[in-house]
């Protein structure tokens, strides 16, 4: 579901005298439906960089990342945007939404995105948020002034709201406390069953033995 | 929404010798954000007026598609025909919101003047509508009787963004919209513009050198330095992986909150 073939990224910074920093180089693997991968490396080695690339926040410069049938490609925005509503999901580490946005709506936006009624698409939202342990007098306030915690919870809400086939996870279990991190495993597990393929960062190592399959270290993709 | 809604193809305006902008090509798709960052000076705004047909451009090519399929070349419109399309297709909200308003006339009449204008007769509806919008830019209902002038910059700015939406425009073109508002209001406005967008398949061109701004609203970037586009593509990758010098140097100047 997930493939990257054969993948090369440097950063040029122009502005300090066109330093050229190799990041990554050769890297090739595949994420099966129904498979959980986690991606492990010391810090730095280029984790997050390898998932921004997959998700089309970074460029690559050579060789191809598929998700399903269809190729990323950087200067085809349209396309990447279609992707990541339809297909691929994603939770990242920091919650980045519209200042003021009441939850609900946050956790439910991707739905709206995708044209469910407003209705509806609370309904599944606010099923999660409960389920993660966000009380409902939280609801219709904005996220912004919740905790570290609440707000990877508000996070994972939405990253689960809709079954994408492809899941891109960065350390979702992060700032949990041990029932919540309970929790989120289960709705890994969930998504794995439902034949989704997922790639995630997890450093916290019983979690990674719990719900991946497999390890890919990333430190062997560094030029 | 198989069809482009706005076609620009290598669009070209000099004020005399300088160059206003050069070599714009782009297109735009129903429900679309389209984000133009840039210095001042940078002819984003330019740009902005060549492509509503406020300013003639001296060469390329504009096609816009009409609610009915027809696609109209902005450049050869007659007065006429622009002006048909700017009151049944388009809203623009201008950077000095005095350049959109009518100053003299009450907040209420401001909002509910678009509405006459396509044929609106009903005083008791138009009034409703101006209340509804007023309410959702966040201006007290008892200022519906008061005139622009005496009201905050800010005021202004929320009412001439009241009076460009209150027809339910296609396509939307925003110069700095968000420059002179509170952050309070702002967030307002941005959640206000993101619910049309998705919820009516909404358009915009947004000029802007704000990046959070940007990046919360648009959903592809154009970034432009001395009239050239140098940039472009999905927003969060041109502002996280930006590739051209002006962009690096543009993102890594601003300032975290």
């Amino acid at each position: 579901m997930i493939s990257v073939e054969n993948v090369s990224k440097a950063f040029t910074l122009h502005n300090q005298g066109g330093t050229r920093i190799g990041v990554m180089r050769g890297v090739s693997m595949r994420v099966e439906p129904g498979e959980c991968v986690a991606l492990t490396g010391a810090s730095g080695a280029g984790k997050s960089t390898l998932m921004r690339m997959i998700y089309g926040n970074y460029r690559i410069e050579s060789g191809a990342i598929r998700i399903g049938d269809e190729v990323l490609d950087s200067d085809r925005p349209r396309a990447i945007l279609a992707l990541r509503r339809n297909t691929l999901g994603h939770v990242s580490q920091f919650l980045r939404a519209v200042p003021r946005v009441p939850t609900i709506e946050v956790a439910a936006e991707p739905l709206r995105m995708l044209g469910v009624d407003a209705a509806t698409a609370q309904a599944r939202a606010g099923a999660l948020l409960a389920r993660l342990r966000i009380p409902q007098t939280l609801w219709r306030l904005a996220p912004a002034t919740f905790s570290g915690g609440e707000q990877q919870r508000v996070n994972i809400a939405r990253g689960f709201v809709h079954p994408w086939p492809a899941l891109l996870l960065d350390e979702p279990t992060a700032s949990l406390d041990p029932t919540n991190r309970e929790t989120v495993l289960e709705l890994i597990s969930e998504a794995k069953a439902r034949g989704a393929a997922i790639l995630g960062i997890f450093h916290d190592a019983d979690a990674r033995a719990r719900v991946c399959d497999r390890e890919i270290d990333v430190g062997a993709f560094t030029p | 929404m198989s069809a482009p809604l706005l076609e620009v193809d290598g669009l070209r305006k000099h004020y005399g010798r300088r160059i206003g902008c050069a070599e714009v090509s782009f297109t735009l798709w129903p429900g679309e954000v389209m984000g133009i960052v840039g210095e001042s000076g940078s002819g984003k705004s330019t740009l902005l007026s060549c492509l509503a047909g406020h300013l003639a451009s001296d060469g390329g090519q504009i096609l816009y598609r009409d609610r009915s399929g027809h696609a109209h070349a902005v450049a050869n419109l007659s007065e006429a025909g622009r002006r048909r399309l700017a009151r049944e297709e388009w809203a623009y909200v201008h950077q000095n919101p005095r350049d959109g308003l009518r100053m003299g006339v009450s907040a209420g009449g401001n909002v509910g003047e678009p509405l006459m204008a396509r044929g609106q007769r009903h005083f008791g509806d138009i009034r409703a509508a101006a209340l509804d919008w007023l309410e959702r830019v966040e201006i007290a209902q008892d200022r519906i009787d008061d005139v622009p002038r005496d009201f905050s910059g800010g005021m202004q700015q929320r009412l001439q963004i009241a009076r460009s939406l209150v027809n339910g425009p296609r396509l939307v073109f925003m110069d700095e919209p968000t420059g002179g508002l509170d952050v309070s209001v702002q967030a307002r406005l941005l959640d206000l513009l993101r619910g049309l967008v998705r919820d009516l398949g909404l358009s915009a061109v947004i000029v802007t050198h704000d990046l959070a701004v940007v990046r919360l609203l648009a959903d592809r970037l154009m970034v432009m330095q001395g009239g050239y586009v140098v940039e472009s593509g999905l927003t969060d990758q041109v502002l996280d992986d930006p590739q051209h010098a002006y962009t690096q140097l543009l993102v890594s100047s601003v300032l975290q909150v």
